[in-house]
């Protein structure tokens, strides 16, 4: 296995070799049971397959390949920081693990319990030293786009190198000058880390990589939801593929989803679908879904539904606006640019968050699907206290909604999957029900 | 004979009609360990035609008996409705959860609520409390309706709620008023999500489950919603008998 091939460099970055491995061996053998034995998987997952044996193993040995040669390497928690800019200085910019239950009780020594599960996963992996990507981070970039976040940079910041991005709450005139600036200035910080000037050409080639990117990804939100017979891909799968665009080379990562995407495209000439005939569409909204938090796929697609999109920011949100560089002269024109694309990003952190309403109800019409589930991690107040106005407005849809607060621990999971099993039926009982009362 | 089995937290209920919808057989048995196999051994000189399983053991039947499942929810609007054809909302309090239905035409049902993990709004939540009082469920479900005194049980939480009756002793209260504040608690909020969906005046609300045979929290349930709400022959039995209609009705 890729863990045991790379012992010496992960021991040479401050992991805690033994505990690393024991806690890969798991989570490897999750996808396995999870992923591998998923019928009629498209051929072009093998890639996919491979980069999760080697998710904090080669990957890793790349990235510090690239630290070696004085290249940024990055680690995030926000699709707010500006990735194409470390891309563009030749760095990675990566997100880091928070999406696993067991360093919990460790960030608990220091953190209130009664916060969201990703940030004490997060912090519960730095006090463990069992992430990698963490332990090969220059830098840690946090933002402000809440309250607990923004409070736990001050106590990562003990552990660990970290910046703060200032992301407004508002979307006011003002607020946007000053994002613009706090682009302006992380671009500084990256060159500060890179230790020399970064040029506009690169910036811009950073630019076209990472829209080259959101678009091979908007290409397989396309294919796997848009078609109302087929459904060429498992929407775990695609989660799964989702949450490694934040791990993977951005430049392997976009040819090897556009591979796919080609074979999707002929599966669906083809007419061969993961799924059969009339297998409820669900679409999920809300809170990042981090691997490998696979809970909420599993037990809907285990329930006999399908997932054909994630609305959130391991989802859509990440890639659904591209940086339009048309006539950019200096760089002044482009950290506008920068801002413009960020400014879009309709995330619940914002009030009022303008769009994302309207955005939803044409995104379920545009997938033909039969309902939504409002997934929220306890403690997101932002994401929990919007799933209210959401909600609000899908029943005026008619759209069936779910809402379906958890955290990481598994002791919820029978429960869960009542309730998604009987909203399912739910779907369905209309179903027939309209096709009997159109007869 | 069609056969539902609804496998809960706290008990299995095992429901068998036959022709007519008739109830032929009922039993409840404690859920215990390998729980499809004790039903297996109920169900050995019995005439099976339709086995179907609902609650939260469903899928141990459903693999091992080869039964077709259905979630809870389903099965108590059926079996509410069967009981009750004009009823409109299905308030169910379960062993490990509560839930409250909409119903829609037919016996479906159009949306539902549930409460979210943790043993607050459940029976789990009275029996605690009965426990540490140290009184038989029948006492204590009828000691509230001689309190003199409102008290409140706050906690959002069932382990810190016993850790309030147990301050509740040490200040001296009566048995009486500290049972009224732990059924107040948990008919607060049964009626807060029952509140999203019942509209009319008029609309039928039928409370099913094994809190359903708690008479003080029928009554403090129908001074929150200020109505009256009925409660059919066998509360209890209401998934069961749900799971067995709908194994009827594939036949049939």
């Amino acid at each position: 296995m890729g863990v045991e091939l790379h012992k010496d460099l992960l021991g040479s970055i401050g992991v805690d070799v033994e505990r690393h491995a024991k806690m890969m061996g798991m989570g490897l053998s999750g996808y396995q049971a999870g992923f591998m034995s998923q019928p009629n998987r498209p051929k072009a997952m093998a890639y996919f397959d491979w980069f999760m044996s080697e998710i904090q193993a080669e990957r890793i040995a790349e990235i510090n390949a690239l630290k070696a040669q004085k290249k940024p390497a990055v680690g995030t928690f926000c699709i707010f920081v500006p990735e194409e800019i470390v891309v563009g200085a030749g760095g990675a910019c990566f997100g880091l693990c928070g999406g696993a239950n067991p360093p919990i009780a460790d960030a608990e020594t220091e953190l209130p319990r009664n916060i969201c599960p990703l940030i004490k996963s997060a912090y519960g992996f730095k006090l463990q030293h069992t992430c990698a990507y963490t332990q090969s981070a220059d830098f840690i970039y946090g933002e402000t786009t809440c309250e607990a976040k923004k409070k736990t940079w001050e106590l990562l910041g003990k552990h660990h190198p970290v910046h703060v991005m200032n992301i407004p709450h508002m979307k006011r005139e003002k607020d946007l000058k000053m994002w613009q600036e706090e682009i302006k200035e992380f671009k500084e910080h990256i060159e500060e880390v890179s230790d020399r000037k970064l040029s506009l050409a690169e910036m811009l080639d950073g630019v076209k990589l990472i829209n080259a990117k959101r678009d091979a990804m908007k290409r397989l939100d396309t294919l796997r939801g848009m078609h109302p017979d087929i459904l060429p891909i498992s929407g775990k799968d695609a989660l799964f593929i989702t949450q490694m665009s934040f791990l993977d080379d951005p430049t392997r990562f976009t040819q090897k989803v556009n591979e796919l995407c080609d074979e999707l495209d002929e599966r669906i000439k083809e007419k061969v679908s993961v799924f059969p005939e009339n297998t409820p569409r669900i679409m999920i909204l809300g809170t990042p879904i981090a691997p490998p938090n696979w809970k909420l796929h599993t037990a809907v697609e285990g329930s006999g539904a399908c997932i054909i999109n994630e609305e959130g920011c391991i989802g859509h949100r990440y890639f659904k606006d591209n940086v339009d560089i048309e006539g950019v002269q200096d760089e002044d024109e482009l950290y506008a640019r920068l801002m413009k694309r960020y400014s879009k990003i309709d995330c619940a952190c914002f009030t009022p968050n303008e769009g994302r309403i309207e955005k939803i109800i044409q995104m379920y019409k545009e997938r033909k699907a039969d309902g939504v589930i409002y997934y929220t991690l306890s403690f997101c107040h932002t994401y929990n206290v919007e799933s209210h106005l959401v909600t609000e407005a899908l029943a005026k849809e008619g759209i069936p909604c779910l809402v379906i607060e958890s955290d990481y621990s598994p002791e919820d999971a029978g429960q869960i999957k009542t309730r998604i099993e009987a909203f399912l039926e739910s779907i369905t009982f209309k179903q027939k029900a309209q096709a009997f009362a159109n007869k | 004979m069609f056969w539902g089995v609804d496998i809960g937290s706290t008990y299995t209920k095992i429901i068998g009609i036959g022709k007519e919808k008739e109830i032929t057989h009922h039993a409840v048995i404690p859920t215990i360990f390998n729980q499809d196999v004790i039903v297996g051994e109920y169900l050995a000189d019995k005439e099976v035609k339709m086995l179907v399983a609902t609650g939260y053991g469903r899928h141990m039947l459903g693999d091992s008996h080869g039964a077709p499942i259905i979630s809870e929810i389903k099965a108590h609007a059926k079996g509410a409705y069967f009981f009750e054809p004009t009823v409109a909302t299905v308030i169910d309090l379960g062993g490990q959860d509560s839930k409250v239905i909409k119903m829609g035409i037919d016996g479906g049902f159009i949306d539902f609520r549930m409460n979210d993990k943790c043993a607050a709004g459940t029976g789990k939540f009275l029996e605690i409390a009965a426990n540490r009082l140290g009184l038989e469920m029948e006492t204590f479900a009828n000691a509230g309706f001689k309190h003199d005194k409102e008290l409140t049980i706050s906690s959002m939480c069932a382990v810190f709620a016993e850790s309030e009756v147990i301050s509740l002793i040490a200040k001296k209260e009566s048995l009486a008023n500290i049972c009224y504040g732990v059924h107040e608690s948990i008919a607060s909020r049964l009626a807060s999500m029952a509140r999203k969906f019942v509209v009319k005046e008029s609309e039928t609300i039928v409370f099913t489950g094994g809190g359903a045979l708690n008479p003080f929290l029928h009554h403090m349930l129908e001074q929150k919603l200020e109505r009256k709400i009925v409660i059919p022959k066998h509360p209890q039995l209401m998934g069961a008998v749900g799971a067995a209609l709908s194994g009827f009705e594939v036949v049939n």
